[in-house]
C-alpha cells in the first residue's frame, strides 16, 4: 500500500533521514520504534507532505507522493494525526470533527463518519458541544485520532498516541487501535512505548539515526539485542 | 458641560466603530497570515477612490459605490497576495514579519505614487446630497452619515464573524490560524486559505475607504496614519481576535475625543500613542487577547 524507497531528508544543511526504506501493506499495523531523535516523526511528516525528501521514492496506491502537497495526500487517504494532538483547542470538539472532514469526498460522508467516530469514541459524543481546550489529556488525544478518521483515511498514521497519557488510558488507547484496525484502517504507528507497540503491531521498523536498523514482525524486534537494552531495559 | 461630554462620548463611538471597520481587515490578515502589512492604510486609500471615482463619475449614491468597491480591492488583494506576499509563505514566522513588513512598506511607497500618477495631490472628498442631516437625540447631535457609517461597520463586523464561525471555508480560516499544520493535515489547501484571507482584508480596507471618504477626505499619502490607527486599534484588540478588534476601536475612538474634551483636541493623536505603548507594556496580548496556549 505504501512504499517507500530510500529516501534523504535535510533539515537545511543536516541530513535527517539516509536512505530510509519501509513498506506498509493493507490491513496492517506497522510500529516505526527508535529514540527520541531517530527521526522517526520526520519519516510521518514525509509522508503526509510536510516534508519534501531530498531523494528516493514514495508511493501510496501506486501513486507518487513526493510532489503533492498536504492536502492532496489527504485527499488520497493518508491521514496524520501529530505529536501531542494539536487539535484545535479554540473550537468546539464538533467543529474538530467536521473540520476532519474536510476534503470533497469525507464531507459527502460526514454524518456517517460523525456516527461512526462517536461509535469508536462515545466519551466525544457526550463532550460534542464542549471547548476542545476544555478537554483532558486523555479526551484530547481520542479527538485528535478521531478527527483523522473523519477524513475516511486508508492509512491512518499516529505520532506517539500514548504520550503524556496515564498507564490505565494507555493501554485503553492501544486497545482503540486496534480496534479501528480491526475495521479495516491500516495504520503506521509512532511509538516511545516499544513493549507496547511491538506487542500490538504485525511488523515494525527500528530507526536509530536517520537510518533503518531493523525490521521484523514484533517477536523479532523484541529479542534484538539492541532493543533490549536501549528500550526494555 | 454634561451635554458637552455626552456629544464627545457618542462622536467617540461613532469614529470608534470607524477605526475598528479600519483595523478589521488587518487584524484577519495578521492573525491567519502573520504578514504585518503595513500597506493596509493605501489599500484603504484606494478603496477612497474607487468610491469616489464611481461617487463622480457614475452618479452613485456613495454607500452602492460599496459592492464595486469591495470586488476591486478583493482582486487588488489576490494579485498582490499571488504576486509578492505568496513568495514568504514558507519563511519561519519571526522572518516572515520581518520579510512582510519591508515588502509592504515598499508596496506602500509604490501605491502612493500610483494614486499621484492617477489623481494627482488634490484632497478629495464624497459629499452626498443628504449629507448636510444631523438628527439632534437629547440634545446630542447625530450626523446621518456618521450613523450610516456605523452601521457599514457593524454590518461588515456581524458578517465577517458569520462566515468565520459558521461557513467551512470560514472555519478552515480559524482551524489555520490556531495551528496551520495541522489544519493542512486536514486537507485544507493553506495557500488558498491565505489568498482568500489577505483578498477579504484587502476588500475590508476597500469598504473602510469608503468610509473615510464619506466622512473625511481622501489623497494620495493619507495611508500611513490610517495604518497607524489600524496597527493601535489591533494592538488593543489583541492580534487577530475579531470582536475585540471592533472593541478595541471603540476605546480608541472614545480616549481620543475625551482627551480633546478634558485637555486640548491637539493631544488626541498622542493620548492613543500612549494608550497603545500602556498595552504593550502592561498587556502585549491586547486587551481582549488570551496569552498562546
Amino acid at each position: 500500500m505504501l512504499n517507500i524507497e530510500n529516501i534523504d531528508v535535510f533539515y537545511n544543511e543536516l541530513q535527517a533521514l539516509w536512505g530510509v526504506s519501509m513498506v506498509v501493506n493493507e490491513g496492517e499495523i506497522v510500529a516505526l520504534i527508535g529514540p527520541n531523535g531517530a527521526g522517526k516523526t520526520t519519516t510521518l511528516r514525509i509522508i503526509s507532505g510536510l516534508l519534501k525528501p531530498a531523494s528516493g521514492d514514495i508511493r501510496f496506491l501506486d501513486h507518487p507522493l513526493g510532489k503533492e502537497p498536504p492536502h492532496k495526500i489527504v485527499e488520497m487517504g493518508i491521514s496524520q494525526v501529530p505529536e501531542s494532538g494539536k487539535i484545535f483547542t479554540g473550537m468546539s470538539v464538533f467543529e474538530n470533527l467536521e473540520l476532519g472532514a474536510f476534503v470533497a469526498k469525507a464531507r459527502k460522508e460526514k454524518d456517517q463518519s460523525l456516527e461512526w467516530v462517536f461509535g469508536i469514541f462515545p466519551r466525544l459524543a457526550e463532550r460534542k458541544n464542549q471547548q476542545a481546550g476544555t478537554l483532558s489529556g486523555g479526551e484530547r488525544q481520542m479527538l485528535a485520532i478521531a478527527r483523522a478518521l473523519m477524513s475516511r483515511p486508508k492509512l491512518l498514521m499516529l505520532d506517539e498516541p500514548s504520550f503524556g497519557l496515564a498507564p490505565i488510558l494507555v493501554e485503553h488507547m492501544f486497545e482503540m487501535i486496534a480496534k479501528i484496525n480491526q475495521q479495516g484502517v491500516t495504520i503506521l504507528l509512532v511509538e516511545q512505548n516499544v513493549q507496547a507497540a511491538l506487542e500490538l503491531a504485525h511488523r515494525a521498523y527500528l530507526l536509530e539515526n536517520g537510518r533503518i536498523v531493523g525490521q521484523g514482525n514484533g517477536q523479532e524486534l523484541l529479542s534484538f539485542e539492541s532493543v533490549r537494552s536501549s528500550y526494555l531495559g | 458641560m454634561l451635554q458637552n461630554l455626552g456629544q464627545n462620548l457618542a462622536f467617540g463611538i461613532l469614529v470608534g466603530a470607524l477605526y475598528g471597520l479600519v483595523a478589521l481587515g488587518l487584524s484577519l490578515v495578521f492573525g491567519v497570515t502573520k504578514f504585518l502589512n503595513v500597506a493596509h492604510g493605501e489599500l484603504l486609500m484606494f478603496g477612497g477612490y474607487a468610491s469616489f471615482l464611481i461617487f463622480s463619475k457614475l452618479k452613485w449614491d456613495p454607500f452602492l459605490t460599496i459592492p464595486i468597491t469591495i470586488l476591486t480591492l478583493f482582486l487588488i488583494g489576490a494579485l498582490l497576495y499571488k504576486l509578492v506576499f505568496s513568495r514568504t509563505v514558507k519563511l519561519p514566522e519571526e522572518s516572515k514579519i520581518k520579510n512582510t513588513l519591508l515588502i509592504a512598506f515598499g508596496l506602500s511607497v509604490i501605491l502612493q505614487n500610483l494614486a499621484l500618477r492617477f489623481w494627482s495631490a488634490d484632497e478629495r472628498g464624497i459629499t452626498a446630497s443628504y449629507a448636510s442631516i444631523v438628527f439632534t437625540v437629547f440634545g446630542i447631535r447625530l450626523p446621518l452619515m456618521r450613523l450610516a457609517s456605523l452601521v457599514v461597520a457593524v454590518v461588515f463586523l456581524l458578517a465577517l464573524q458569520l462566515f468565520l464561525k459558521k461557513t467551512y471555508t470560514g472555519k478552515a480560516i480559524r482551524a489555520t490560524v490556531q495551528n496551520w499544520e495541522a489544519a493542512s493535515l486536514m486537507g485544507i489547501n493553506i495557500h488558498k486559505v491565505y489568498l482568500l484571507s489577505f483578498a477579504i482584508g484587502a476588500a475590508l480596507a476597500g469598504v473602510a475607504g469608503t468610509l473615510v471618504a464619506v466622512n473625511y477626505s481622501i489623497y494620495p499619502t493619507m495611508g500611513l496614519g490610517w495604518t497607524l490607527k489600524a496597527l493601535i486599534v489591533m494592538v488593543l484588540g489583541g492580534l487577530g481576535n475579531i470582536p475585540g478588534t471592533m472593541v478595541g476601536g471603540l476605546i480608541l475612538g472614545v480616549t481620543e475625543s475625551a482627551t480633546s474634551f478634558f485637555i486640548n483636541s491637539n493631544y488626541r493623536e498622542v493620548a492613543g500613542l500612549i494608550l497603545f505603548l500602556l498595552v504593550l507594556i502592561f498587556r502585549s496580548q491586547g486587551l481582549f487577547g488570551t496569552k498562546e496556549n
